[in-house]
């Protein structure tokens, strides 16, 4: 009797504790799960919204951030560097970027940096030069942080990494949603949507899901055959490239013929 | 309208692509070249993946010389013998510079060699058309002045084979075609073009043709080098984007149409000294290029690529 009552003691006692390291849980909604990239697919905006799910009042202190990050399937990158040699530019140096995101968008509720400490990036990987990984370049190569650099700054002006600091809206710290738009030159993969909730720049919850980013209809039969079968795909381009030619002739003959 | 390519995976607008087809279309026609070395640099300018962009051209390239070709035949400005032999030494020659291609890219800097090629080839090409069409067209302005002759009998002539092409109006070796051919087959498969603006120079003024019959002896063969460039590609690295190709050759050939119109209404002179400029308009833009600094040092790659 006495070991029962012990019993239901811890467990009273570690009931509290277990939720209150999730205290606050993140309930998630997406306006879309998959993004269809068809013939015209000019982009894509995806609503990502949710709710603050929380078994006790709103903590007093530091008021609730949300962060959003939707990145694309990673890859290495090669990066090279253009210089002056007998008078012209040729490529020179190269680095190896063994991680760099085809897509990378932030969205914070603050300025980054109120939302978010230093260390707790390191940790998550959330900024947009902490989501890029590089390890070690050759030793003779000057300023190869610049090479990581460079590879945010020019996927930057393609609108492909991006952070939108004070874009995701939150009300009475329990709704919060964001518009992450997403360019045309999106390439195929799973994209991880992570939302972070940060208190006094502490993460206190995390959540992550995918969205599917897939070619479709005659893009994906393009797509597959080129790569499955690619004579038959050769044959036919040049199928199609003598049909034009034959028709473009055959029809401007009718046309000065009348 | 926007569209999105399913092999180069960006999305660009239809109609600039159709307004490019048909410009480059209509010098295509005018002058006997496949205007890839036109179209190519514009189609990186827009933001194509360099490599989509040279296979894509490729395939682009057979269809507006199809058409081109064709209204040539008609008007029976197509020498089929010369261009047989010319095809023959090109293939041969396509097939040893993809050899030396792959060779290259495995020392790197491979992008920098194709560059360097343009540049000197562009450049002495169009500076000698340029200052040959322009005496030419001064010769034709003495009143009075007997059409002069351009018909010398050198060291060509005196080569063995000897065969009668009838439409040119040519009886020398096969030797000098054959080797022409070759040499711009190695050109081509080293730049990426059909290889047109070096073909069209060798056949005036290195094998004595009339420029009537060089532009569609010269489109005959491109064809034929340019579909074996597109099987390539199509086959090893997997970059023809037929969607790409579809929009541009559906302006390349109407385009191809209406420069054949053009250029057998003008004179063989002002015909030359127009691709002259052309040519060493691109060449110059190139050697800005080497030359004045970058404005992104930096440039990204696949890795493992070239």
């Amino acid at each position: 009797m006495r070991v029962l009552t012990y019993l239901a003691l811890l467990a009273a006692l570690i009931v509290p504790v277990a939720t209150q390291a999730t205290e606050e849980q993140v309930v998630l909604g997406l306006s879309r799960d998959r993004v269809a990239i068809t013939a015209n697919f000019d982009g894509s905006d995806i609503l990502i919204f949710g709710a603050i799910k929380r078994e006790t009042p709103i903590p007093d202190g530091d008021p609730l951030q949300v962060i959003v990050a939707v990145s694309g399937p990673s890859a290495p990158v090669l990066v090279r560097r253009k210089e002056k040699k007998l008078g012209i530019w040729v490529n020179a140096d190269s680095v190896l970027v063994d991680s760099a995101p085809s897509f990378y968008a932030v969205a914070t509720s603050s300025p980054f940096h109120e939302a978010i400490s230093d260390t707790e990036d390191l940790r998550h990987k959330i900024s947009i030069t902490r989501a890029i990984r590089s390890v070690g370049a050759d030793m003779n190569i000057q300023n190869a942080q610049e090479f990581a650099e460079a590879v945010v700054r020019i996927r930057a002006n393609d609108a492909l990494y991006s952070i939108r600091e004070n874009t995701v809206a939150v009300d009475e710290q329990t709704l919060f949603r964001t518009e992450i738009d997403m360019p045309a030159n999106l390439t195929e993969g799973n994209y991880s949507a992570r939302i972070f909730l940060t208190r006094g720049g502490k993460v206190v919850s995390t959540y992550e899901t995918t969205i599917d980013v897939q070619k479709v209809g005659l893009e994906r039969f393009l797509f597959n055959l080129s790569r499955e079968q690619p004579i038959v795909y050769g044959l036919m381009s040049l199928a199609i490239a003598i049909a034009a030619g034959w028709g473009a002739s055959a029809a401007f003959r009718a046309l000065r013929g009348t | 309208m926007q569209i999105y390519l399913p092999i180069a995976e960006v999305s660009v607008n239809a109609f600039l692509l159709l307004g490019l087809g048909g410009m480059v279309g209509i010098l295509s026609g005018m002058f006997g070249v496949g205007g890839g070395f036109l179209m190519t640099p514009l189609l990186f300018f827009i933001g194509i993946p360099p490599a989509v962009a040279v296979a894509t051209e490729a395939n682009q390239i057979v269809a507006s010389s199809f058409s081109g070709v064709l209204a040539h035949f008609r008007r029976r400005t197509v020498d089929l013998k010369m261009g047989t032999i010319l095809l023959t030494g090109g293939l041969i020659g396509a097939a040893l510079g993809v050899v030396l291609f792959n060779y290259l890219k495995s020392l790197g800097q491979v992008d920098l060699l194709v560059k360097l090629c343009y540049v000197v080839f562009l450049g002495v090409i169009g500076g000698l058309m340029f200052i040959e069409s322009l005496n030419a067209i001064r010769k034709s302005r003495k009143p009075g002045g007997a059409p002069p002759k351009r018909r010398q009998r050198g060291w060509i002539h005196a080569m063995p084979l000897k065969m009668r092409f009838r439409t040119s109006g040519l009886y020398i070796s096969v030797i000098p075609p054959m080797v022409v051919g070759l040499l711009v087959g190695v050109l081509s498969a080293i730049m990426g073009v059909g290889g047109g603006f070096i073909m069209v120079p060798a056949m005036i003024y290195l094998l004595g043709m009339p420029t009537k019959v060089v532009v569609g002896t010269s489109l005959f063969q491109i064809i034929f080098v340019t579909a074996f460039t597109t099987m390539l590609h199509a086959t090893t690295n997997y970059t023809v984007d037929v969607v790409l190709a579809v929009l541009l050759l559906v302006g390349g050939v109407i385009g191809a149409q209406i420069g054949t119109v053009i250029g057998g209404k003008m004179k063989a002179e002002q015909l030359r000294i127009l691709l002259a400029g052309l040519v060493l308009a691109v060449c110059g833009k190139l050697a800005l290029d080497l030359l004045l600094m970058p404005s992104e040092l930096y440039s990204l790659g696949a890795a493992g690529g070239h």
